[in-house]
């Protein structure tokens, strides 16, 4: 990192909202793999991640994402495979010759240091003069929204602050790239919402690629540019976050981002796109997934069932209301049908249709399009959602 | 007491209470307090005890303050001790830092078997072993001599030497102990993140590891410190004509001179200063004493 000393100098005085120089770097990784004995951690990814982007890894824990993170932040070698960044081979490149930022799930700040030696601990290491050091981290500290806190012992800021502390040790060494590894797992619901938009406006603010390491589905949704949902470290399915929930691209996706009711059957006709499938409780009209096949199964999101007393003429099942929960935003609605299985209706709560009554006996319909004929390649783990 | 009380039951509890008892007061309190005493007053012919000339005075202490080769002796073995504990360090630290974070848990019970057995021979075994090996036509120089290091056999046993060798070999598991603890207790992300944010290993270990083992070091290098000043069978076995030991002085007031009296005042001379000297060093390095009984 040569230009720290310069680039220092010509930001001296920068405040809240000032934006860093756009120093991103593009990551690629190509057939990468981490074996760990006869254990596959990570199982030949290959995926490229744009200079500037937002990109989340997805998975249920266990799923490799974390060995991920850390292959690319060196701390271990892939067993083989290729890791690029900013075009640059990273074979042999220890963690602190990286341009890369890792904030730890625990953020692993250090607690007999002040707030501001955290911050400038990166520029010490580079030599950088103490005043500039501690100009540094107070800027840095504005742009974390968390000035005055500079003298403060690590001990006495909260979660949240503690979080931005992170934030702003890793952004001081001017990484390309930051890896953040579940850092909001341990806040609270309300922080956590913040912090979601925090980070996302600082990315915003500071052009630095962001990897984000979480098995929050919320998270990713809502911070990413792009998604890559991942299993049994392997990648499922890399899309803006749109398309993965819309557009699952099989059935491990559809299951594990989102709520789903799940017909199994068969495909009895296609084409155009749309397919009868055929289940034990009638045949139904839907879409083709992108791996519909032979052992494909029907998923269908609870905020498409809608219940109704008319029967439609297509994709209608007879149900009996046998529980409502109440979430706070919207309402599941919890129906058997004449199998005993349990289909699940969501409602938005704005009172724009009245709520039925528990033991009613209603129509669950569903439009075509919004059902997906999919196959799930990979199990679910056990547990694991 | 209520909990171990219920959890042995009045008898064994009453014994256990006692023993201790018995051990703090008979054999460690009395004692000292008898030697305390008598530390107060002159070396006295038998018939003269408890007589008008038995009187308390300082004079025993006086004694040593008044002699320059005992006040030398007194810290050349400060300067001695202290070099052993800076060796100890020296040697513990790296060791007990790979064996916390580096050792992969499975081979770290053998590894600390290996570390300990030396343990399970006494201090007059192993300090025997140290004379046979550095003796001029030991081990040490036939092996150094047959491998070409050296042409003459090195006399070992000169000046300080051995007995340098001797102690460090003899306390410097007292140095790991703390120290593997303390680092042991360091999250492993911290070294990540400081190696993550561009820091070489040295800079993590003066900024991150050290920092964080300093209680660890402190309550070692004050037991190493301790332990040797006040040993005597390491100081006079590996000893050599020009080493003296304070203890050495103690020993020769007490077995030789039988002048218990003067003895005992140099062996409190010896705690008391120490333990100024320990704690102005910890004042030196900033280590409270809550840190070190943590």
């Amino acid at each position: 990192m040569p230009a720290v000393g310069a680039s220092l100098a010509n930001r001296r005085g920068m405040h809240r909202g000032a934006v860093p120089d756009p120093m991103s770097a593009s990551i690629e990784l190509e057939n990468v793999t981490a074996e760990f004995g006869s254990f596959r951690a990570v199982d030949n990814v290959s995926v490229t991640i744009e200079a500037g982007e937002f990109f989340s890894f997805l998975g249920p824990s266990g799923c490799g994402k974390t060995t991920i993170l850390r292959m690319v932040s060196g701390f271990i070698s892939p067993t083989s495979g290729t890791i690029r960044i900013g075009g640059k081979d990273m074979r042999d490149q220890r963690p602190n010759q990286r341009p890369t930022a890792l904030i730890f799930q625990n953020l692993a700040l250090f607690p007999l240091m002040p707030v501001w030696e955290n911050i400038a601990f990166g520029l010490e290491v580079r030599g950088v003069d103490k005043k500039i050091r501690r100009e540094r981290a107070e800027e840095l500290l504005a742009l974390v929204d968390l000035p005055n806190a500079a003298d403060k012992s690590v001990s006495q800021l909260s979660g949240g602050q503690k979080q931005r502390v992170a934030i702003a040790r890793a952004l001081a060494v001017e990484p390309s790239v930051m890896l953040l590894d579940e850092p909001l797992s341990a806040l609270d619901l309300k922080l956590r919402q913040h912090m979601r938009a925090e980070l996302r406006a600082i990315q915003k603010r500071t052009q630095v690629t962001f990897i984000y390491i979480t098995h929050d589905q919320g998270e990713a949704l809502a911070m990413s540019d792009r998604v890559a949902v991942m299993s049994h470290g392997k990648l499922q399915q890399v899309a803006p976050p749109r398309d993965i929930y819309d557009r699952p691209a099989n059935g491990f996706v559809a299951s594990f981002v989102g709520e789903n009711n799940v017909f199994a059957g068969e495909i009895a006709a296609s084409g155009n796109g749309q397919a009868d499938f055929r289940t034990p409780l009638g045949t139904f009209q839907a879409r083709l997934g992108p791996n519909a096949g032979a052992n494909s199964k029907l998923y269908l999101r609870p905020e498409h069932v809608r219940l109704s007393h008319e029967a439609a003429s297509a994709n209608s099942i007879p149900v009996e209301v046998t529980d409502i929960a109440f979430e706070g935003n919207f309402i599941s609605i919890l129906t058997q049908d004449a199998s005993g299985r349990t289909i699940v209706s969501e409602a938005r709560n704005d009172g724009s249709s009245p709520l039925p009554e528990k033991g009613a006996r209603l129509n669950a319909t569903f439009d075509p399009d919004h059902a997906v004929i999919l196959t799930d390649d990979v199990p679910l783990k056990a547990g694991a959602h | 007491m209520n909990n171990l009380l219920r959890r042995y039951g009045t008898t064994l509890t009453v014994i256990v209470c006692l023993l201790t008892a018995f051990w703090l007061l008979v054999l460690v309190i009395l004692p000292n307090l008898y030697l305390f005493e008598n530390s107060f007053r002159p070396y006295l012919p038998v018939q003269d005890i408890g007589g008008p000339k038995d009187t308390y005075s300082f004079n025993n202490y006086m004694t040593f303050f008044s002699s320059p080769i005992h006040i030398s002796v007194f810290l050349w073995t400060i300067v001695f001790s202290s070099l052993v504990t800076f060796l100890c360090f020296v040697f513990a630290y790296p060791l007990a830092y790979y064996l916390s974070k580096k050792v992969s848990v499975k081979s770290l019970p053998t590894l600390f078997l290996v570390l300990t057995i030396p343990l399970w021979v006494s201090e007059i075994m192993r300090s025997f072993a140290w004379f046979i090996i550095l003796s001029l036509k030991g081990p040490l120089n036939i092996l150094l001599m047959s491998i070409d290091v050296i042409e003459k056999p090195i006399r070992w046993m000169t000046g300080f030497r051995s007995v340098m060798i001797g102690l460090v070999y003899t306390y410097v598991l007292f140095m790991l102990f703390p120290i593997y603890n303390a680092i042991q207790s360091l999250d492993t992300n911290q070294i990540e993140a400081a190696e993550d944010l561009g820091a070489p290993w040295w800079r993590t270990h003066w900024r991150v590891i050290l920092p964080h083992a300093k209680p660890g070091i402190a309550s070692g290098s004050v037991m190493v410190f301790m332990l040797s000043a006040g040993s005597i069978l390491v100081p006079s076995l590996l000893a050599s004509t020009n080493s003296r030991w304070f203890t050495e002085i103690i020993q020769q007031w007490i077995f030789e001179s039988l002048d218990w009296n003067t003895g005992s005042a140099y062996a409190f001379l010896l705690l008391i200063l120490c333990t100024i000297f320990v704690t102005l060093v910890m004042r030196v390095f900033r280590v409270k004493l809550s840190d070190i009984a943590k």
